[in-house]
């Protein structure tokens, strides 16, 4: 299988399982507006994920559409990583996520946009500037939360602290990928540095780094968010919606 | 913005023409002259001159303070169902059972947080914080409408309710784009036009699964079985024993009783339903020739009353739900505010160096 | 106990080019940075190309020639008497 199709999968995951964790929030959010800002981030994902994995689909020609590699794959065969299928914690937990996430997709889509393929270069070119909303977003509660309250800061520090380990992950090399996202580690490392300084936030210590999801070997929770978001498709099969 | 995915046929009812119309006659009644009352002159004679030539009344305005605080009772509690309203679709979000359906979806409910907000801030205007009216909300003082206190048990629901439920709720509130009270009239126009989008997405939901296999057919059968009767009984009690409905019409906030509107709406459905290929729960629904509407068995009043008073199928769960968000985040928002305050007291200093 | 409001900003949006902002609404943040972003969610959807201001309410001092304020409460600065909802220009559906 080409690599596009690879890469183009593995991206198309990581905005599918984050928009469904996301979308998560509605109707929970801690103030009415925020409510309406994460659907739009949710939103944002979901739009670059059917990008991705309709065009995942063509490449494969197997004549599987973005529905059928949502709804009809096992956890096993996702391949998006670790990082996005955390349980959204608390707000602070879901803002170390987001501001993990975009940190790394602002430099990925941007590399995307300037890559050979015209397909994935299109998907970077609309999504980079999504991400950068999403960043700048993240920042920005994640200063107020670090550098809010006594309760805030401990909040925020413990999120940081548990999703940190999942950024790893994010940048493993892949060589012979159209971006290879080791490349996109130091651009990471200044963002998310200058963002958790200005929180008033330690970077933690590096010493575990799950890994895995690339390969489709996941988490524990991953099989329980498929389960529900598959459930009704599944139950009636070949049926349109 | 997030309306493209849908197919380019015409919305079942047709009512955004007159979702316009409303906003040109407020134009247009902006622009005319009035009677001879001054604004200094007697102050009641004045409101009354400003209703009657259906120009608006304007928060700066006098106005009677029973017209204050219907409005207020009013607009909050549209609000706070817009809010609570998002819990039932909500809750088919996450399996939603294709990505476009999960897209339309999540749209739509984030539309109704911001139709939450523009009648909140409408209500404001009146003289009310909306952090008072979330704490009537959540201690139970004000009510939403009763029909979010049934709970979604298929994804045929979620069609279900942007065809009878969003169509009804659009029934009762194009007249309210004419209300008297400038910032709900304009509040309404907004939220009417963002609307005929749910009730498009809903009625699609329904077609597609009346058109579908058996068992989708059989769960949009059953859906509509559910929904018919508690979507009549969104108007309300039948005029006889509706308490503010008299005073409201005559200071233009309401424009048409609850039966007329039960009538309108009705007679809007039986087409829809046919064109769905779906039967509407109601074996004494038949065309009046004299009257030019159809008969139709009324909705339960007695249930009605009882889901008002609390004791619907949801009425706990939507509650906690919303309360319990508005406690766990409320950390959040303390953080936020001292954040602020930190900032700017900074700034102060910034100036004062 | 008076527990603490999240501010009251007021919201003007240049649609296009060419056009001068207008008011369209307002909403709460507890300060500028938060009340930009969220109305740029609340107001415009997603529009980009857009102009967006965000205005504390309470800095606003309106004058009307109809205001009744002696009959309507005592207090001259209360940030509710904004005039909310201004029309949107013409051709900014959705906005």
């Amino acid at each position: 299988m080409s690599v596009n199709f690879a890469l183009a999968l593995a991206l198309g995951d990581d905005a599918l399982i984050a928009a469904q964790r996301l979308a998560e929030w509605s109707t929970r959010a801690p103030e009415m507006e925020e409510d309406i800002a994460l659907s739009n981030i949710a939103l944002d994902q979901l739009g670059a994920a059917r990008l991705l994995l309709s065009y995942a689909g063509e490449l494969e020609g197997a004549g599987r559409d973005e529905d059928a590699l949502a709804y009809l794959r096992d956890d096993r065969e996702f391949r998006n990583c670790l990082l996005v299928e955390l349980p959204n914690g608390d707000f602070a937990v879901t803002m170390a996520k987001l501001l993990v996430l975009a940190a790394y997709q602002v430099p990925l889509y941007t590399a995307l946009a300037g890559c050979p393929d015209e397909r994935l270069a299109a998907v970077g070119a609309k999504a980079r500037k999504e991400s950068a909303y999403h960043l700048d977003h993240a920042a920005l509660w994640v200063k107020r939360l670090g550098d809010g309250t006594e309760e805030s800061h401990r909040r925020m520090q413990a999120g940081v602290d548990q999703i940190w380990p999942y950024a790893d992950e994010l940048f493993a090399a892949w060589p012979d990928a159209p971006v290879d996202p080791a490349t996109l580690r130091p651009d990471f490392d200044d963002t998310v540095t200058a963002v958790l300084a200005e929180a008033t936030l330690t970077v933690p210590e590096v010493g575990w780094t799950p890994a895995g999801g690339r390969d489709g070997v996941h988490t524990e929770h991953l099989s329980y968010l498929l389960a529900e978001m598959q459930v009704l498709h599944r139950a009636h099969p070949g049926a349109r919606w | 913005m997030y309306g493209n995915d849908f197919p380019g046929e015409d919305p079942p009812g047709g009512l955004l023409g007159e979702v316009e119309a409303a906003e040109a006659a407020l134009r247009a009644a902006a622009a005319r002259d009035r009677g001879a009352a001054e604004p200094g002159g007697d102050l009641a004679a004045y409101f009354a001159e400003v209703v009657d030539a259906d120009q608006k009344i304007e928060p700066r305005d006098w106005m009677p303070e029973a017209y204050r605080r219907t409005l207020i009772r009013q607009i909050a509690q549209h609000a706070h169902s817009e809010i609570i309203g998002m819990q039932p679709e909500g809750n088919w979000i996450s399996r939603a059972p294709s990505l476009k359906r999960k897209a339309i979806l999540l749209a739509k409910v984030q539309d109704e947080a911001g139709h939450g907000l523009y009648l909140y801030a409408a209500a404001e205007t009146l003289g009310v914080s909306r952090d008072e009216l979330v704490d009537l909300l959540l201690s139970g003082r004000q009510k939403y409408s009763s029909i979010f206190n049934y709970p979604t048990l298929s994804w045929a629901d979620v069609g279900a309710i942007g065809w009878l439920v969003d169509g009804a709720a659009i029934v009762n509130q194009v007249p309210l784009c004419r209300c008297s009270y400038g910032p709900y009239a304009r509040a309404m126009i907004r939220v009417c036009k963002e609307e005929s989008f749910h009730q498009r997405q809903g009625y699609e939901i329904l077609h597609t699964l009346a058109h579908g296999t058996p068992a989708q057919k059989a769960m949009a059968q059953d859906s509509v079985d559910r929904w018919w009767y508690p979507s009549l009984a969104m108007f309300g009690p039948p005029d006889g024993d509706s308490t503010h409905s008299a005073q409201s019409m005559a200071w233009k906030i309401k424009r048409f009783s609850n039966d007329e509107l039960r009538q309108r709406f009705v007679d809007m459905c039986v087409g829809q339903a046919e064109a769905l290929g779906l039967r509407i729960p109601d074996p004494e629904l038949r065309w009046n020739d004299e009257r030019q509407a159809y008969d139709f068995t009324e909705p339960d009043y007695d249930e009605l009353m009882r889901v008002i008073k609390g004791n619907g199928p949801c009425n706990r769960q939507r509650m906690e739900h919303r309360r319990r968000a508005h406690s766990e985040g409320a950390w959040v928002r303390e953080a936020a505010a001292a954040y602020a305050a930190k900032r700017a007291v900074k700034e102060k200093e910034k100036v004062a160096a | 106990m008076s527990r603490q409001h999240t501010p009251l900003w007021e919201v003007f949006v240049r649609a296009r080019r060419g056009l001068a902002h207008t008011h369209v609404g307002s909403l709460h943040a507890p300060d500028a940075e938060l009340a930009l972003r969220n109305a740029r969610d609340l107001y415009t959807r997603r529009q980009e190309g857009v102009s967006i201001w965000v205005v504390p309410a309470s800095a606003i001092t309106a004058s009307s020639p109809d205001e009744k304020d002696a009959f309507f409460d005592p207090a001259a600065d209360k940030v509710y008497r904004h005039p909310t909802f201004y029309e949107v220009p013409d051709g900014v559906a959705h906005l």
